[in-house]
């Protein structure tokens, strides 16, 4: 049974143009996610590492220049209408901003009415009003206080839950959330975090949930991909990764989260990073020139290596474990 | 006990909305004793960022302040004329504000920028003497003496925050208010340029008052943190109290609804949704959204009090 | 009601450029009922008298009686600048979002023609066509000819309104929600084009009427039109002005220039509107 969708060994580079460099957004990753076993699956980098390069190829809405993108096993590219018009029903997405994804012309009603209308999902006003406002519930809204209003009369909170609302509406086996709560008032980041958790474990929803923030995504994720300037470093179960991180990178992360109840040195943590000389650029580790743990094996973009059941690192440092296939990392991260 | 560099007493800052007044700060008052780190911690609308603006008296029209006064170093703020409040922004109080590192001037090199901060201040060196105070500043927030030389889209975003620290501190001022720093910085950066920020205030001896919604962040850099909610101060507290014990149950509900690397556990957001500020509650401000609110709260506006060595505006405390 | 004189209290051009157009239709109305606008054809009265109770705007050389003329004619140069602003925004409307919606060749070509044809003198381009065409214009004939010219700006303004607002987060929303393109364009992005397409098509009015003017004066207009720039080719034609009679003139200086500030005005007040940026706190 083929993946619902199937990332093989993506990468986009964006030509750069007359004179400048050609930029890569995203280096060969694979990902694969199963209709059949529901689970959030975080997406975890700073900004260039690719996440949202990655959720965009994944979504259609960018087509990459290496590897492919399949949907139920099928190059998205290829989809004929049929196929494209299931595809847009069986993957849904959430953006991080809670402003430009409303046209100011229309009132919310609109956005929650097209994808009813497009994907024919009721018979009937009646019908279409009804799947709305159990949408609006399963979101924690009450559809008489955001039915009929304009976005700018509704909170940063609540336009995002709308928006959530709308990715229900085609009863998805997919959520691809881009960043949704960093534009969200702290209080209510939990809510709305909460409520997507909700959508896997008790409607079987999958969630992509993408982020820079680590302690949001260790909240709501079972499982990791860590990604540093296009290229997966980390993956695998969250719990371990949080707690005994392995790859220089994630070390360095997870040191670097401030913590509300923990001693007060993280200030004194912080030390200039070694800039050794080691130049890495093309093709080596993109980590080396920030890696106290450097050597001239980092040269060569190290492999996926299988540390524990259920993680992978990429550093030479860990070159004893046996490798696994960039290819198949995303069958491996399903299983 | 030091006398405080700063004082704010009894502030009140409105907007005149054809819909309706908006009260913006209400009734605000604290104290900063010298080379203090006070945070600020609340959501969008509680307030904080008009209360950076009114301390420097850069509040425009529709907005106003209404009520109170600001002292700085025993001296009151609202009898100085134009001149003299120009004179104590940057040199008296410097404000790094929200978004900074966008606002720096495209088309102006970063050493230009800092230099004009100098000119407009009345400093008149010469080039030479100029081009060293700039490298000066640049090595005290930890960048290299060439970024005097390069334009803002040539540095990464903690560099460019760095630099605006530098334009903010150019003047050796005394308080230094910094409003969400780091809100759109990635954590390792964030780590870097809140290091340049203690680092130079201990330098110059100077108070700090940090503006954000990051607890956990709050934790580790700040002495004493104050909460807003609406407008208002509700709490105010040394910080390990406060994150040990927080007596208001705002300040309890926002630090039990921020995410952690600590435990995995439900994620519990505050219900509800903050009040409009054109259309306040009667009585307490939070007390559609507290599940401890009595009749008292509905009614009777808590005022900030001493509980315990901790101020606290709850009538439940 | 109220609410709209509230509006007109916080966004006076508007108010005074409607003003100035309904005084102006009122004028042309009520005119027609009082007058007899046969009057307005050469012969009718006789020439040359100063305003006077009978003739309150004078009468001209070929014995055409002016406020007959100014009642018949402001409608139909009016008429003229109308269809061609509405041809030239309608046409450069369409050209513009499938170039930017679109993009690609398609983009490309018509932005291509756009360009080489807005560097080329327009009026001289219409005095071409103009003289070329056998025979005499009607009013019609005329609104096409600057209709030709009309579409290049407007597609050019359109296409770079359109660009922007493609990238808009709803309309990437609108296509995850099974959305396709026309519908796009339709739905999404042409709502909020609507205020600056309404600024775009008046600004064509004003530009089409004024070109309109323009040939006629130099005689390259319809001929037999009791119309306001060929009212003043007559008057160059007679030396009009060197010979004292400045009631000829006058008349349709005076309603000109109300066209054209009443549309300007009009212009600023939905400016306005579709610029939020400009506009005034209450």
């Amino acid at each position: 049974m083929a993946p619902l969708i199937e990332a093989v060994d993506v990468g986009k580079r964006f030509t750069g143009g007359l004179g400048r460099e050609s930029i890569l957004a995203l280096d060969g990753l694979s990902l694969a996610i199963d209709a059949e076993k529901p689970s959030v699956i975080a997406v975890v980098g700073e900004s260039g590492s690719g996440k949202t390069t990655l959720a965009r190829l994944l979504l259609g809405l960018a087509e990459p220049t290496t590897g492919e993108v399949r949907y139920r096993g099928e190059d998205l590219r290829r989809l004929g209408r049929n196929s494209w018009r299931a595809f847009r029903r069986d993957v849904q997405a959430v953006f991080q901003d809670p402003y430009g994804v409303y046209n100011p012309f229309y009132r919310v009603d609109h956005v929650l009415s097209t994808p009813v209308r497009q994907f024919g999902l009721a018979a009937s006003r009646a019908e279409a009003r009804g799947l709305i406002e159990e949408a609006l519930r399963a979101v924690g809204l009450r559809p008489e206080e955001i039915l009929g209003r304009y976005p700018h009369q509704l909170s940063g909170g609540q336009r995002q839950r709308v928006m959530v609302a709308r990715a229900l509406l085609p009863k998805p086996k997919l959520i691809i959330a881009d960043e949704p709560v960093s534009m969200v008032d702290a209080s209510l980041r939990a809510t709305i975090l909460g409520s997507l958790r909700n959508l896997t474990d008790q409607h079987g929803i999958s969630i992509l949930y993408i982020t820079h923030d680590l302690a949001t995504a260790y909240q709501v994720g079972d499982q990791i991909l860590v990604l540093y300037r296009a290229h997966l470093v980390e993956a695998g179960a969250i719990d371990r990764i949080v707690t005994t991180p392995q790859h220089p990178y994630t070390q360095l992360l997870v040191s670097a989260i401030p913590h509300a109840h923990a001693t007060r040195d993280w200030i004194k943590q912080e030390n200039e990073e070694p800039r050794n000389g080691v130049d890495m650029m093309s093709h080596g580790c993109p980590f080396a020139d920030r890696c106290a743990h450097a050597t001239s094996l980092c040269a060569v973009a190290p492999p996926l290596y299988r540390t524990e059941l259920r993680r992978v690192v990429a550093c030479v440092l860990y070159r004893e474990y046996p490798t696994l296939a960039a290819r198949e990392l995303g069958s491996w991260l399903s299983a | 006990m030091s006398e405080p560099v700063l004082r704010v007493e009894r502030l009140r800052v409105a907007f005149d909305h054809p819909l309706g007044k908006v009260q913006a700060v209400d009734d605000v008052s604290f104290a900063l004793t010298p080379g203090e780190r006070l945070g600020l911690a609340g959501e969008s609308g509680s307030g904080k960022s008009t209360l950076a603006l009114s301390i420097m008296r850069m509040i425009k029209p529709p907005g106003r302040i209404e009520a109170g006064a600001v002292w700085l170093n025993g001296g009151r703020l609202a009898d100085l004329d134009e001149e003299g409040i120009r004179a104590v922004r940057l040199a008296g109080i410097a404000l790094v504000p929200q978004g900074s590192m966008n606002s720096l001037n495209p088309i102006l090199r970063i050493g230009q920028q800092i230099a004009d901060a100098l000119i407009d201040h009345g400093l008149r060196l010469g080039r030479r003497a100029e081009e060293w105070r700039v490298a000066a500043l640049l090595t005290e927030v930890g960048l290299p003496a060439n970024v005097a030389r390069m334009y803002p889209h040539e540095l990464s975003g903690g560099m460019k925050q760095r630099a605006c620290i530098a334009i903010a501190i150019a003047l050796r001022p005394k308080v230094i208010i910094a409003d969400e720093p780091t809100s759109a910085l990635d954590v390792v950066v964030q780590r870097q340029v809140m290091a340049t920020l203690a680092r130079v205030q201990q330098e110059l001896g100077a108070a700090v008052i940090l503006i954000g919604h990051d607890m956990g962040l709050m934790a580790q850099f700040v002495d004493r943190l104050g909460i807003m909610y609406a407008g208002r101060l509700v709490e105010v507290a040394p910080i390990a109290d406060i994150i040990a014990h927080p007596r208001h149950p705002y300040t309890r509900a926002l630090i039990a609804s921020l995410p952690s690397l600590e435990a995995r556990g439900a994620l519990a957001g505050i219900p509800g949704l903050a009040p409009s500020l054109r259309d306040l509650p009667p009585g307490c401000a939070f007390h559609p959204r507290c599940e401890f609110a009595t009749d008292r709260c509905r009614e009777e506006r808590p005022v900030l009090r001493d509980v315990a060595g901790v101020d606290v505006a709850c009538h439940l405390a | 009601m109220r609410a709209v004189f509230r509006y007109f209290r916080r966004n006076p051009s508007l108010a005074l450029g409607i003003a100035l157009l309904a005084a102006l239709a009122l004028f042309v109305v009520i005119g027609g009922i009082l007058v007899d606008t046969e009057d307005a054809r050469p012969l009718s009265v006789p020439t040359l008298r100063a305003p006077s109770w009978a003739y309150p705007f004078g009468t001209d050389r070929q014995g055409r009686d002016l406020l007959a003329v100014m009642i018949a004619g402001t409608p139909l140069t009016l008429r003229i600048g109308f269809i061609a602003g509405f041809l030239g925004v309608g046409l450069g409307t369409v050209l513009a979002f499938i170039a930017a919606y679109y993009r690609g060749v398609l983009d490309t070509v018509i932005r291509g023609i756009a360009d080489i044809g807005l560097t080329v003198p327009g009026l001289l381009v219409l005095i071409i066509i103009a003289v070329s065409i056998k025979g005499t214009l009607t009013v019609n004939q005329m609104a096409i000819v600057v209709a030709s010219l009309a579409w290049l700006y407007p597609t050019r303004t359109i296409r770079a309104q359109v660009l922007s607002l493609r990238e808009r987060g709803y309309v990437e929303v609108a296509r995850l929600s099974g959305m396709s393109g026309p519908a796009i364009i339709f739905l999404e992005l042409m709502p909020n084009l609507l205020p600056y397409l309404a600024a775009t098509l008046v600004n064509a009015v004003s530009a089409a009427i004024l070109a309109s003017i323009g040939l006629e004066v130099l005689g390259l207009g319809p001929i037999d039109a009791p119309t306001l720039g060929m009212t003043l080719y007559w008057v160059n034609f007679n030396a009009a002005m060197i010979n004292g009679w400045w009631w000829w003139w006058t008349a349709p200086t005076v309603i000109i220039l109300m066209v054209f500030l009443g549309l300007f005005f009009l212009t600023v007040g939905l400016d306005e509107i579709a610029n939020p940026r400009l506009r005034r706190s209450a």
